[in-house]
């Protein structure tokens, strides 16, 4: 297993207002990754400039050994937060669209999970429901085959039935070769999927380690743990 | 499969004694080759990586093994496995009397409980509520 994300004293501000600061971790092949922390934490922040969305950004950030640019934007899968396909789309025009963006992207994979989880390719995005809906951008996006997948809150909003779809898609997707990092707040539904997870509060990286650990060293769940760290 | 996780056990413990279960009750019957690892990932609901350690622990206990080119079985040591049920089942009994015991009852009494319970499950059909 190999580090393929790499950052070193992270600092991020928007204007006046810091939302990172001198945050520093790695993220190895093969691991999923939980990235919690609450609301306006910096965890968007910090997903996009993986992403290579925000640029400006203070520290170093190196994705397979390189700074964000247009390489290691063809091997980063990102769901972002919203949605951003165009509504009169059907779902097989959306995998059409993919496979003419990315080079990674293994259509057929598509189709047979999007049968898998009962989707109609012909069915427009726009008449299905949210939990549909988030589930084909999943499919989408891990049908790439890349070595870095960015998934923002893939689960809010959902019912408990699709939560559960939603990480069959990212467990029969995992790859020895690739990093998921799934920002959350519901800790409870997908612990047990993480090798490790990341609490990101008050700018910084408060807890960093694997789900096993925390529950040995600690005796707590990562929801316990998440719990005591950000007591209101 | 629902899996109940408590918070203080590693998870990979936690899906050992699932699969032990498995094996010990016959779901997985001996000598019986196993799915791959992320099928089973997906299965349990578990990261691929704690649900590959609990197989190798599993491995190392000798409830399962592997063959080099063709995957992994359930062992077909019946001894083994029946030693393991053994466990399992007084490990099960130790935790029932336990909580009998902050209940407050004493040996006599939790016999007495438990053959009347069962009497009663016994005419019922055998069904367990």
């Amino acid at each position: 297993m190999s580090n393929v994300v790499e950052i070193n004293a992270l600092h991020k501000c928007y204007g006046a207002r810091k939302v990172l600061e001198n945050v520093s971790l790695s993220l190895e092949s093969g691991t999923i990754v939980g990235l919690l922390g609450p609301n306006g934490c910096g965890k968007t922040s910090m997903i996009k400039i993986i992403a290579g969305i925000i640029q400006d950004y203070e520290g170093q950030v190196l994705i397979d050994g390189r700074v964000p640019d247009e390489y290691t934007k063809s091997i980063v899968s990102y769901l972002p937060e919203k949605t951003y396909l165009g509504d009169n789309l059907r779902a097989k025009d959306a995998l059409n669209f993919f496979e003419d963006f990315y080079s990674d992207f293994d259509k057929e994979k598509a189709k047979s999970m999007l049968s898998q989880f009962k989707l109609d390719p012909n069915q427009k995005i726009k008449s299905m429901s949210k939990g549909m809906q988030e589930k084909v951008q999943l499919i989408l996006v891990m049908s790439r085959k890349a070595k870095v997948y960015l998934l923002d809150e893939p689960l809010g909003g959902l019912d408990p039935a699709s939560r559960k779809a939603m990480l069959d898609i990212i467990l029969n997707n995992y790859s020895e070769d690739a990093v998921v990092l799934l920002s959350t707040h519901l800790i409870n539904d997908v612990e047990r999927i993480f090798d490790r997870v990341i609490m990101v509060g008050e700018k910084r990286i408060l807890v960093d380690d694997t789900v096993d650990n925390i529950r040995e060293k600690n005796g707590k769940s990562v929801q316990e743990l998440f719990e005591e760290v950000f007591k209101c | 499969m629902a899996n109940d996780f408590s918070s203080n056990v590693p998870i990979y413990i936690q899906i050992m004694n699932e699969v032990k279960l498995k094996i010990v009750s016959g779901v997985w019957e001996a000598g019986q080759r196993l799915q791959s690892v992320r099928e089973l990932a997906v299965e349990f609901s578990v990261n691929p990586n704690t649900m590959q350690k609990a197989l190798s622990e599993l491995e190392r206990e000798g409830l399962l093994y592997t063959e080099r080119t063709s995957g992994r079985y359930v062992s077909q040591d019946e001894e083994k496995i029946k030693k393991a049920r053994d466990e399992m089942a007084e490990e099960y009994t130790g935790n029932y009397y336990n909580l009998m015991k902050k209940l407050g009852y004493k040996k006599e009494e939790i016999i007495y409980v438990v053959s009347n319970r069962l009497a009663d499950i016994e005419k019922g059909g055998l069904k367990n509520e």
